[in-house]
């Protein structure tokens, strides 16, 4: 593991002299939280990658190693909280309040995937890299403005911290001292180039200091370490210190998206060290298991139990009724303008050809 | 009422906004305490205070995005865009997101803002602020484009565009800011987007333009009528969207059609209204539409300018071309 600010859960289950005073004052509860929804996300997230190769999803981008960082940083957040995620931030989405069913209507290409339920406040995935960060600063801005206590977190990946809209967002959230968290799972890879070809610097934490915002790095495989590390910043927000930017060091286990082969540009030695070594899960597993919170058997039930849900959130999806090629203007505008009516009545056949 | 300027006419809007809606901030690069380079947000700052008129750091896309975030959260961001030949760093956050916001989320975040940005040339500006790149926001599903080339208008498209749901560029014709002076009503008033303006009635040619080409037309439609030619002149004012019914009443009326922008003409918005003309008007028409716009090369810096902006002269001829067909 590269160095890092905070580890308080070790690859191998035990905690760090930091992390058992974290540890003694989490909720029990909180500390079985960690683990469900971690097996909840790579269960969603196995069985996602399963549906694509049936072809029952289009590409799909697997999260699988950052289960930590994900339910570490969301379980820090409250309702009232924005969330800003890029395309691989499924475990957040769903921590939100995101159904399952509906983040898979997304990967089957369908805009329902982008709508989360009412009071739920995650925007649909920023696919071009970056893009969330001035957005989800601007949205910090509007809290501030109007006397409001929620935060906006954007997450993102290594190879965002490239983008100009990364220094645009950093510096603004600096000079007018917003409630935003930067939230980057640093997996390593952006598809296949190493943090090394993104930065000069080799964190990408120590970078919060040119924008005079804390930066804090955490082992992001550590769900201890990433939910205090995240608490601390919504706190800071809060309270009106300004913004965090949080790396959290982690692993994607596979590839890209299920349309790369990661097979091509990382030595098997370096993900058989994260895949065996540093799991998120199995070292919570060992820590709850040697505490005496959990049993094999509650092990068993629970990934059945997941297994359902997904099963349950698959059957729902794949259910729902095609949407109807007439939604293809249901929302361009509030109103549809004369021409957009033409071109509306012309793919229903109903006329709309040129006068 | 009283007798403004054009670029007095966006203060005032932007004055009466702040003062009307808590929820719109200006924000942008020299809007506070300068007043905007053009002096558009002029005693804005002192009225309003610091967080209702914002001076940002120099970044356009982390302006527009910002702005995005702002509407997202329940805001009514107005921001500005120094000038139009600067707004590309903040294209993708336009393009890709608050065009596109409202039908991803099914309506649930419409990103209801407005971004202004002064556009043409003809001022002698330095290089590349002199940009009339138009047709790439008209061509991006799901926003509107407006540009006003009266005070009064100035006024009430941009209130318009202010509680329009959806995304709106504003664009300020620049060379005509302080260009002459008209009654603007007072308080709240809206032009509504979507509706042209006849400058002028005529029955021979129609002479189509918007902004900064307004004045030029109405100049080419007075010369004309001495020579015993009858322009109809009409001031498009939304761009996106047309005001398809407008245009076609008037053709179809004077069976000819002239169309005056700056930008470079390929694929320029005189593209498309030439297109609607004819699939909507082919019968009526007694000569083919004839474009007056900028050469299809990079905006010069301004000692040829005159050279590059559509001027007189090439209205004339086009005016005559059509007549004689």
């Amino acid at each position: 593991m590269d160095r890092v600010d905070r580890c308080y859960l070790k690859p191998g289950g035990q905690l760090t002299e930091e992390g058992r005073s974290r540890w003694e004052a989490v909720p029990e509860e909180l500390k079985l939280d960690f683990y469900r929804w971690m097996v909840q996300v790579r269960s969603f997230d196995r069985r996602s990658v399963i549906l694509q190769r049936q072809g029952r999803i289009g590409t799909y981008a697997p999260l699988e190693g950052q289960e930590a960082a994900q339910v570490g940083s969301a379980l820090a957040l409250s309702k009232e909280d924005w969330i800003f995620p890029s395309y691989r931030e499924h475990g957040v989405a769903m921590i939100a309040g995101m159904p399952l069913m509906r983040i898979l209507l997304y990967w089957m290409g369908r805009v329902e995937g982008n709508v989360p339920p009412e009071g739920v406040r995650v925007l649909p995935p920023y696919v071009p890299i970056a893009t969330q960060l001035p957005q989800a600063m601007g949205a910090a801005w509007a809290s501030k403005l109007k006397r409001e206590r929620s935060v906006s977190v954007a997450y993102f990946g290594d190879g965002a911290t490239s983008e100009g809209d990364f220094h645009e967002a950093l510096n603004f959230a600096g000079v007018f001292q917003l409630p935003v968290i930067f939230f980057c799972q640093n997996n390593h890879y952006a598809i296949s180039v190493p943090f090394s070809r993104q930065s000069a610097v080799p964190t990408v934490a120590e970078r919060a200091c040119a924008y005079n915002i804390r930066g804090i790095r955490v082992d992001g495989n550590d769900v201890l370490a990433v939910h205090s590390a995240m608490e601390e910043a919504v706190t800071r927000a809060r309270k009106g210190d300004g913004a965090t930017l949080i790396e959290a060091v982690t692993y994607r286990k596979g590839s890209h998206t299920t349309a790369d082969d990661a097979t091509r540009y990382r030595d098997p030695s370096e993900v058989e060290d994260w895949v065996r070594e540093k799991d998120p899960i199995s070292r919570m597993e060992a820590l709850l298991k040697a505490e005496g919170l959990l049993s094999e058997e509650d092990v068993k039930k629970w990934e059945e139990q997941c297994k359902a849900l997904v099963d349950r959130a698959v059957k729902e999806a794949e259910a729902a009724p095609a949407p109807s090629a007439d939604h293809l203007f249901a929302h361009v505008f509030e109103e549809l303008p004369p021409e957009l009516n033409r071109q509306r009545a012309e793919l229903s056949g109903e006329g709309g050809e040129c006068v | 009422m009283s007798e403004k300027t054009l670029i007095q006419g966006i203060n005032e809007g932007l004055r009466t906004a702040l003062k009307e809606r808590s929820d719109v901030v200006v924000l942008g690069e020299d809007v506070g305490k300068n007043g905007g380079v053009f002096r558009a947000t002029e005693g804005l700052w002192e009225e309003f205070g610091d967080e209702r008129v914002i001076d940002t750091p120099l970044a356009e896309a982390g302006i527009v995005g910002a702005a995005i975030g702002m509407a997202i959260n329940g805001m009514r961001p107005v921001a500005e865009i120094q000038f139009m030949g600067f707004i590309y760093p903040a294209f993708e956050q336009i393009v890709t997101h608050a065009a596109r916001l409202r039908t991803r989320t099914q309506g649930q975040h419409p990103a209801s803002l407005v971004v202004r940005a002064p556009y043409g040339g003809g001022i002698r500006a330095p290089e590349l602020h002199s940009d009339s790149t138009e047709a790439l926001f008209v061509h991006t599903p799901g926003l509107k484009v407006v540009a006003p080339s009266t005070p009064s208008d100035a006024k009430g498209l941009l209130l318009s565009a202010i509680r329009d749901p959806d995304p709106v560029i504003y664009l300020e014709p620049m060379k005509i800011y302080r260009a002459f002076r008209q009654e603007v009503p007072e308080g709240w008033f809206e032009v509504p987007i979507g509706k042209a303006r006849k400058v002028r009635e005529g029955e021979d040619v129609t002479l189509i333009a918007w902004g900064t080409m307004v004045p030029v037309a109405e100049r080419a439609a007075r010369e004309a009528s001495e020579r015993g030619v009858s322009c109809e002149v009409l001031d498009l004012r939304s761009l996106c969207p047309l005001d398809e019914e407008a245009i076609v009443t008037s053709v179809k009326k004077t069976g000819r059609a002239v169309i005056i922008h700056e930008a470079p003409k390929n694929a320029g918005l005189g593209a498309e209204l030439a297109a609607r003309i004819h699939e909507l008007a082919f019968l009526w028409m007694e000569s083919p539409v004839k474009r007056v716009t900028g050469f299809d090369v990079p905006v010069p810096m301004f000692a040829l300018e005159d050279d590059f902006r559509p001027s007189q002269k090439r209205i004339d001829r086009a005016i005559h071309k059509v007549m004689t067909f």
